[in-house]
């Protein structure tokens, strides 16, 4: 087994035992990388001499006894929808090509304090917006357990890497399920924080009010670590939680028994995949036996939360996106005049997904048109929001598939809308602002694999992790890419 | 013109806060500067950076609503208003839109000794832009050669305030504006310098036939960068309207530029079906919540506000007309009156004096600051009320202070000014004029009253003008009969 497919649990554990060093991890993943990228493409941009710098730099560290916890020294891929200073930042638009930040995230900034190793940015839907990294201006990130596939969206490439090797983790955003789809489609732990537990400055942003960074990793412990050193009040984010942050370990091994599970019941049926809802059924059972009480939850609104997504977040996009006209950064296509000049570099700039949801919004927010729409739109938020609250004073967490089907091959879901409808489960937790996690569970009969989703309330992170943990333990999930078994 | 036109003029005012850092940043708020150097990532707009709210500025503009009388939300929200300009970083300005922090106040202004209540809809809290810098051509924009962008002022806390169209003339839309403009240089939250800027106003003006009539078509107008331009503007636009409505045209709702040199308002756009602001509540930013407390706390902070300090000249006694200048005077010539009634004088001499001779003296000798000890001040008040100084004397004196040669006393002594009270001294100069002229004496008994005046002048002329000539004509009225 190469270093690149060690747990960042592991791989920490075996830093501080002296059996490798974080040049040894890196290089390990830098190999996998140059192995898997013609195929994968999970990278837009590899920075291979500032890794091994910041590795070297972390071993130094660790030799002098200076431990800055879990993530030291292990090599982290970061969607490129994360500003990072100096290193090219695009959000896979063309409108960014070649634009270099100022500034770090703040995600970034506390990951170096972490001592973790960047390996570089990986590929993503433009702006975030899709389900399969099709919409990334750089071509599409492949699915490692069959390329011919999507590895999901948007935070494609970041789940990609992890399930290749070439990150032994990676920081996704999600949106709409951006994190936890790609992390069930590609067969690995992706989880969504509760909103404002970790900051979003300097994340490009789709929709604010939705965006949430989150760890896409191997297993739960390995989320827990790297969400435990990018949570935290932010003051440069207003909408940062400034209260008090649980202790997000302090269920991990406490198991499921007495804990009560509500299954989601309009998450089933019509365009849910058979062995989806079977690899559900299966969890549940192995969480009844040990311990746990399974009920059945409706949550009538979550059938309006797939039109009331695509009108908040479009709302939101179309005025996020404005800033790219042009002026300051990234693309410029000139034009007679400032207007003309708008307008080209922004048609050029864009892709078909990014120009759709920017009209989308720009029609729903519009006069006359406000009221029916974006302002319906948060009234079915608000409805939603309360009837989850009513659903966790019975349940302490509810569960789902992540995704209605397994990984798609590619250009299956050409049009918009049946792409839209990949997100159907995870959508609710955005417009809610709960946390939420995908873990693997099994593959299907073509080996693709298969995640659940474990949906709990806001800043319920403990249990959320808890009940993944025991998912995790009670699945065995320990299946890899043929691709990764051939290099390994 | 004829009779019945009656113009409804409502006033937005734009302040900019002298805050230390941006609305919602923390780059400075400096002017003067080489452009693009106070810009950080947030006020640049560049991908993923967000916008912070600066409590300053929400205290401030608290303190502007508290001062108009306004209500103070108790919970408010900032909304994205969308346009596309070049200046403008994020193509969407973070205003407010239906809940702004103030709401529903009023201000009084004064014309010509008349008070009129004009209501305050709103005043709300939003982020200023940057500069554009047109080049070649003489910076007008369809001419210009190139563009430069300056983004120092983006993001420079921006308070508007919107008047209720309660407004009914340009003198009041002028003093309306200087009113506003007092009490906001008074709250010490901005340079409140028309000149450069920081505070701009605008007027939606319609006219209607009398007061019960339903409101005209309003038109906006724009770039009055003076008091005086603004009531010419006003004026102007208000008879441009008139004489349209006569002509039997219609108004056009639109926005109009007022052109200084040629004094006429030009269109500059029509506002039908123009923009669409889209405004939506902004996601970065969370409510903001004014507690009972933190209000009580900036009201306890405000200082006195210029009707109340003419309320309170008026209960000491200075008459309307003065209080009302008084009121509104600069920081030196208050504090002159106060500390002159602190040191004991009478109020409306005080008042009387400062107002009047004090500011003459200046407007005279073309100085803008005055360094004055009040004490000598009050000093020649008493003097005067001691009759040891004649008016005209006492002109004199309070030059002399006033260019620092002493205090009352002593420049009165200096320049040899001081009204002979002595009356024994007074009547043996008018006894010896009395036998000097006796002929004068004849015509004076033979029924010629007027010679009265004749020996006045030669009595104060032997007491070389020191003696008190209301004293000098009693006195001799009194021995000549």
């Amino acid at each position: 087994m190469s270093l690149a497919d060690l747990t960042i649990t592991d791989a920490a554990a075996g830093l501080r035992a002296g059996s490798h060093s974080s040049v040894d991890l890196t290089e390990a993943v830098l190999e996998r990388a140059s192995m898997t990228e013609a195929e994968v493409h999970a990278y837009l941009t590899i920075d291979r001499e500032a890794a091994l710098d910041a590795a070297r730099a972390a071993d130094a560290e660790l030799a002098a006894g200076e431990d800055r916890g879990m993530l030291h020294g292990i090599p982290i891929a970061l969607k490129d929808n994360m500003c990072q200073r100096g290193v090219e930042t695009t959000a896979a638009s063309q409108i960014l090509a070649g634009y270099r930040p100022p500034y770090d995230a703040t995600v970034v900034t506390r990951l170096r304090d972490a001592g973790a190793v960047l390996i570089g940015k990986a590929n993503l839907d433009e702006f975030a917006m899709g389900s399969s990294t099709e919409n990334s201006a750089y071509g599409p990130s492949r699915n490692p357990w069959d390329t011919g596939r999507v590895p999901g969206g948007s935070s494609g490439g970041s789940a990609a890497a992890v399930a290749a090797g070439s990150a032994l983790g990676a920081l996704g955003s999600d949106t709409g399920g951006s994190i936890r789809q790609p992390g069930s489609l590609c067969g690995v732990v992706g989880m969504k924080p509760t909103y404002g537990t970790v900051s979003r400055y300097g994340l490009i942003a789709f929709a604010s009010s939705l965006d949430q960074i989150g760890p896409i990793t191997r297993t739960v412990d390995d989320a827990v670590a790297v969400l435990e050193s990018i949570s935290g009040h932010d003051p440069l984010d207003a909408t940062s939680w400034a209260g008090d942050y649980p202790d997000l370990t302090s269920e991990i091994d406490a198991g499921v028994a007495g804990k009560r599970i509500g299954v989601v019941s309009e998450f089933a049926g019509e365009g849910y995949e058979p062995a989806v809802t079977g690899a559900l059924s299966h969890t549940l059972d192995q969480l009844s036996d040990a311990g746990a009480e399974v009920v059945e939850v409706s949550l009538p609104t979550v059938e309006l939360a797939l039109s009331a997504y695509y009108l908040i977040a479009p709302a939101e996009c179309s005025a996020n996106l404005a800033r790219f006209d042009g002026m300051r950064y990234g693309l410029r296509v000139d034009g007679e005049t400032t207007e003309e000049l708008m307008a080209r570099t922004r048609a050029r700039g864009f892709g078909p997904e990014v120009i759709r949801r920017i009209l989308l919004g720009t029609y729903a927010l519009s006069a006359g048109y406000y009221d029916a729409f974006y302002g319906q739109a948060h009234k079915a938020r608000t409805v939603l929001r309360t009837e989850f609250a009513a659903a966790y004073e019975k349940v302490d967490v509810l569960m789902s598939p992540t995704s209605p089907t397994v990984a798609f091959p590619f250009d299956a879901k050409s049009d918009p809308l049946s792409m839209y409808l990949s997100d159907v489960c995870t959508i609710p937790s955005n417009l809610s602002g709960d946390p939420a996690i995908s873990v693997p569970v099994g593959l299907d009969g073509r080996g693709l694999p298969i995640g659940v989703q474990v949906m709990a309330p806001a800043m319920g992170e403990p249990v959320l992790f808890g009940v993944a943990k025991t998912i995790e333990r009670l699945a065995g999930f320990d299946a890899r890419p043929a691709m990764v078994e051939e290099l390994a | 013109m004829s009779v019945g036109w009656e113009p409804v003029i409502g006033i937005e005012v734009h302040v900019e806060l002298a805050t230390q850092s941006k609305m919602f940043c923390g780059c400075a708020v400096s002017f003067g500067e080489a452009p693009n150097t106070n810009v950080c990532p947030t006020c640049l707009a560049l991908p993923g950076a967000l916008p912070v709210t600066n409590g300053k500025a929400i205290e401030w503009i608290i303190k502007i609503g508290l001062a108009l009388h306004c209500e103070i939300s108790e919970w408010s929200v900032f909304h994205r208003k969308n346009y596309f300009y070049a200046d403008l970083p994020k193509n969407y300005q973070i205003s407010q839109y239906d809940v702004p922090v103030c709401h529903d106040g009023w201000l009084d202004i004064d014309v010509d000794g008349e008070t009129a209540r004009i209501g305050i809809e709103r005043a709300h809290q939003e982020e200023d832009t940057g500069k554009s810098l047109h080049m070649g051509e003489g910076g007008r924009i369809h001419a210009a050669t190139e563009t430069l962008l300056d983004f120092n002022r983006a993001g420079v806390p921006l308070v508007e305030v919107v008047s209720k169209p309660d407004i009914r003339s340009a003198a009041q839309a002028r003093a309306y504006a200087q009113t506003l403009r007092q009490v906001i240089a008074e709250l010490g939250v901005s340079d409140a310098r028309l000149e450069e800027g920081s505070i701009r106003f605008d007027a939606n003006i319609s006219v209607r036939q009398g007061p019960d009539a339903e409101f005209g078509t309003k038109v906006e107008i724009k770039n009055m960068n003076s008091f005086r331009s603004l009531e010419k503007a006003v004026d102007f636009e208000i008879k441009r309207q008139i004489a349209e409505l006569e002509a039997e045209g219609t108004i056009i709702q639109e926005t109009r530029h007022w052109d200084e040199e040629a004094a006429v308002t030009t269109s500059m756009r029509t506002k039908e079906g123009s923009s669409d602001y889209r405004y939506f509540t902004e996601p970065d930013l969370v409510p903001l919540v004014v507690t009972p407390e933190w209000r009580e706390h900036i009201l306890s902070t405000l200082p006195e506000l210029p009707h109340q300090r003419k309320d309170r000249y008026l209960a000491l006694g200075v008459d309307t007309q003065t209080a009302l200048a008084l009121s509104s005077a600069d920081t030196a010539l208050r504090s002159l009156f106060e500390d002159t009634v602190g040191a004991g004088a009478d109020a409306k001499a005080a008042a009387n004096w400062i107002t009047g001779e004090v500011v003459a003296w200046m407007r005279r000798e073309s100085v803008d600051t005055i360094d004055v000890d009040s004490a000598s001040v009050a000093e020649m008040i008493g003097m005067i009320d001691a009759n040891e100084l004649s008016a005209s004397a006492a002109k004199e004196v309070l030059d002399g202070i006033l260019r620092g040669e002493g205090t009352a006393r002593a420049v009165a002594e200096s320049r040899d000014l001081i009204q002979m009270t002595d009356t024994g001294a007074i009547e043996s100069a008018v006894d010896s004029v009395l036998a000097d002229n006796p002929d004068a004496v004849e015509r004076y008994r033979a029924g010629e009253q007027k010679v009265v005046g004749f020996l006045v002048g030669q009595v104060m002329r032997a007491t070389q003008g020191k003696a008190d000539p209301k004293a000098v004509n009693g006195l001799l009225r009194e021995k000549l009969s």
